[in-house]
């Protein structure tokens, strides 16, 4: 090699770490927060719907001057609603971005990927909307903003036997989603300790199109409802077969509905229904209609459903906590959102319990007339 | 009882479209010898061709007419036709002398490149999309049995395409050279046969049956995506060959077979998980004992 060869070699190998180390001090005037969404794919709706809420959060601080002095960068990445991708997301975020906390999922498989990565890394993650309960139990990294599948499966075993009067339900799961596995557990659990009767329990795989074989089977066992944990693309297809097999009965089942395509592609067949929920755009509370007049203002008329809601107040209870810490210290920033207590948020009071989920209450909506009307609240 | 009848009518629903998308795959390898793998996205394009005309036709015939219904599938069938055509032209047939298996490969590629290109939000975009309903559905009452005037549809859509399908490649000239073609290609050739015509007239039958299936599974599942035709798409290439692939009542028999059996054990507590396991145990318990598949000849494959 030549020597004038060497230098440049040398030089541009001294230029490069430089670049690198100036990325990973993460200085400059931003602080960095990841987000990772199924912005595209199966369960599209939910990942835009909390990235458009995290997104508002974000413009109305860095409006009114960012926190710390510093303006937030939102870094937001596409898992494609797939398995395998929030690993390589996070760790993208985490070990490129250099960014100080994770924002993510809505589906509790996908949460349930990244968070044993971001608590290895010791970078707080926020999950808005997984119920599972293994998520936050990943370990004291991770946290969430919502109810957990205990909670919500208890509060529809008692609408099961209370509201609906049912003495038999059939259980349909969803045996690829930790989610919906989840639910039907802890569903099953009080709905049987209460008196009711479990019928046939039978299985799909996310993603099927044709269920007509197990609705059949559920029809000869003639159950008094339906309870289904589901994700909204197969919950509509369902609900369409269902009335295609001449069955009557309701169907209800969890927050995994809430979606305009399930109205969209399930139509009439959709009515009669039920879910709960987090919250309700209608259910009137000061924050929530703020929320839901900025929300419209911001993304052009479209009313924001209950991932909306949870995307945003993921990013509030974050940027509270960087506030309280004052400093986005790994340590620091953990114990702050360990410490969130009565936040206001859009959905409602916030507080965070040892365990690290949210304490917080549930609505119920009906599906009547093509809309998603507001049925009841459930308070933990 | 009447459990058992529902689940085989629910069964003959499902089979009959896996029956109409083996018919495709079984026909383009009794020609070529090769598995065209692009075959399951032409049913997703076909899907999305009816998903993009059908409000278009309504317009001009009414809603939910049978006329309209019939020109949807007519037009995705053309649509899909020409594309199956072009796919040929462009992918394959550069590739004809090559080995099998360079062919074999690049129809994996060709099926992704359309699967990825579909997903980007300017094309079709992930999300599902609600497929337009193109007839009034009714349900056909019969003691406790309920047939859906949807499977009647694609029962008897299935049936006719089938014997039309045997009727073209056992009756017509364009069949005899098909046959031709397919027996050997070079003699076929020396003898006066266009083979390049032969085998574009193939892809584009093919393709067309491949878009009417489509149409037919977004009208079963109105919620149409970029990535709808893999699964049945897998299932029915089981189907081709658990029929014995190159062999159209075959194909027939085994998408009926495939749907009969996903059916019955997805109506069973327990088994319901395994319904895939199940299907496909069965299959190759059956290519153990016929390795040829059902109604095939077995024959010493020249290498």
């Amino acid at each position: 090699m030549k020597p004038t060869r060497l230098i440049f070699a040398t030089a541009a190998f001294a230029l490069s770490m430089l670049g690198l180390a100036g990325c990973k001090s993460g200085g400059g005037n931003t602080i960095k927060v990841g987000e990772f969404a199924s912005l595209t794919g199966k369960e599209a709706t939910f990942g835009t719907s909390s990235h458009e809420g995290t997104l508002l959060a974000f413009e109305e601080v860095n409006a009114a001057g960012g926190v710390l002095g510093k303006q937030l960068e939102l870094l937001t990445e596409d898992d494609q609603t797939k398995a395998g991708e929030p690993a390589n997301a996070v760790n993208k975020l985490i070990s490129k971005d250099g960014v100080v906390s994770i924002l993510g999922e809505v589906a509790s498989s996908r949460s349930l990927e990244a968070a044993p990565i971001c608590q290895q890394n010791k970078i707080p993650m926020i999950s808005p909307a997984s119920t599972n309960p293994t998520v936050t139990q990943e370990g004291d990294y991770v946290f969430r903003v919502c109810f957990t599948d205990t909670f919500q499966g208890a509060a529809l075993a008692n609408f099961a036997s209370g509201t609906l009067k049912a003495h038999k339900v059939a259980v349909l799961t969803d045996v690829k989603s930790d989610y919906s596995k989840g639910l039907a557990k802890s569903f099953k659990e009080k709905y049987t300790s209460s008196g009711g009767v479990v019928g046939i329990e039978l299985d799909f795989n996310g993603g099927d199109k044709d269920f007509k074989g197990q609705l059949t089977a559920i029809k000869s066992d003639a159950p008094d409802a339906i309870f289904l944990p589901g994700y909204y693309n197969d919950v509509a297809l369902i609900c369409i077969q269902a009335k295609q097999l001449g069955m009557n009965i309701p169907i209800f089942g969890g927050d995994g509905w809430e979606s305009e395509s399930l109205l969209s592609i399930g139509k009439e067949a959709m009515e009669g229904h039920y879910f709960s929920t987090h919250c309700s755009p209608d259910q009137g509370t000061p924050e929530m209609v703020r929320f839901v007049e900025s929300y419209k203002k911001r993304f052009s008329g479209k009313f924001p459903d209950a991932m909306a809601v949870l995307g945003y107040d993921s990013a509030r209870v974050l940027i509270d906590a960087i506030k309280r810490a004052n400093t986005t210290e790994s340590a620091a920033l953990r114990a702050a959102i360990a410490s969130t207590k009565d936040f206001s948020g859009a959905s409602g009071k916030i507080t965070l319990n040892a365990n690290r989920d949210a304490m917080k209450a549930l609505v119920f909506i009906r599906i009547n007339a093509g809309k998603f009307t507001y049925h009841t609240t459930v308070n933990p | 009882m009447d459990w058992f009848f529902q689940q085989l009518i629910n069964g003959l629903g499902l089979g009959a479209i896996y029956a109409l998308i083996a018919l495709g795959y079984t026909m383009v390898y009794g020609v070529l010898r090769f598995i065209n793998f692009a075959h399951s996205d032409v049913l997703m394009l076909g899907a999305f061709t009816a998903f993009y005309i059908a409000p278009k036709i309504e317009k001009l015939s009414g809603s939910q007419s049978a006329l309209g219904c019939i020109m949807v599938f007519i037009l995705a069938a053309a649509v899909c036709a020409i594309i199956g055509m072009l796919i040929e032209r462009l992918a394959y047939r550069p590739l004809r002398n090559r080995p099998k298996l360079t062919v074999l490969i690049t129809a994996i590629g060709v099926s992704l490149l359309i699967e990825f290109t579909a997903q980007n939000e300017k094309v079709f975009g992930a999300a599902p999309q609600p497929f337009p309903q193109l007839l009034p559905e009714h349900a056909l009452h019969w003691g406790a049995l309920v047939v859906s005037s949807n499977d009647v549809l694609t029962v008897s859509v299935t049936t006719v395409l089938l014997v039309a399908m045997w009727w073209i490649v056992q009756k017509t000239r364009i069949g005899t050279a098909m046959r031709a073609v397919s027996y050997n290609q070079q003699a076929a050739y020396l003898m006066g046969v266009p083979v390049d015509r032969i085998i574009s007239f193939t892809f584009g039958l093919g393709s067309a049956l491949a878009a009417i299936a489509g149409v037919l599974y977004a009208i079963k599942a109105p919620g149409i995506e970029p990535l709808m035709g893999v699964q049945p798409g897998l299932r029915a290439f089981v189907a081709a060959v658990l029929g014995g692939i190159g062999n159209l009542p075959g194909a027939v028999l085994g998408g009926v077979l495939l749907g009969l059996l996903e059916t019955f054990a997805g109506g069973i507590s327990g088994l319901s998980n395994y319904r895939d396991a199940i299907a496909f145990g069965i299959l190759i318990l059956i290519l153990l004992l016929k390795p040829a598949g059902l109604l095939g000849r077995s024959s010493v494959e020249k290498v």
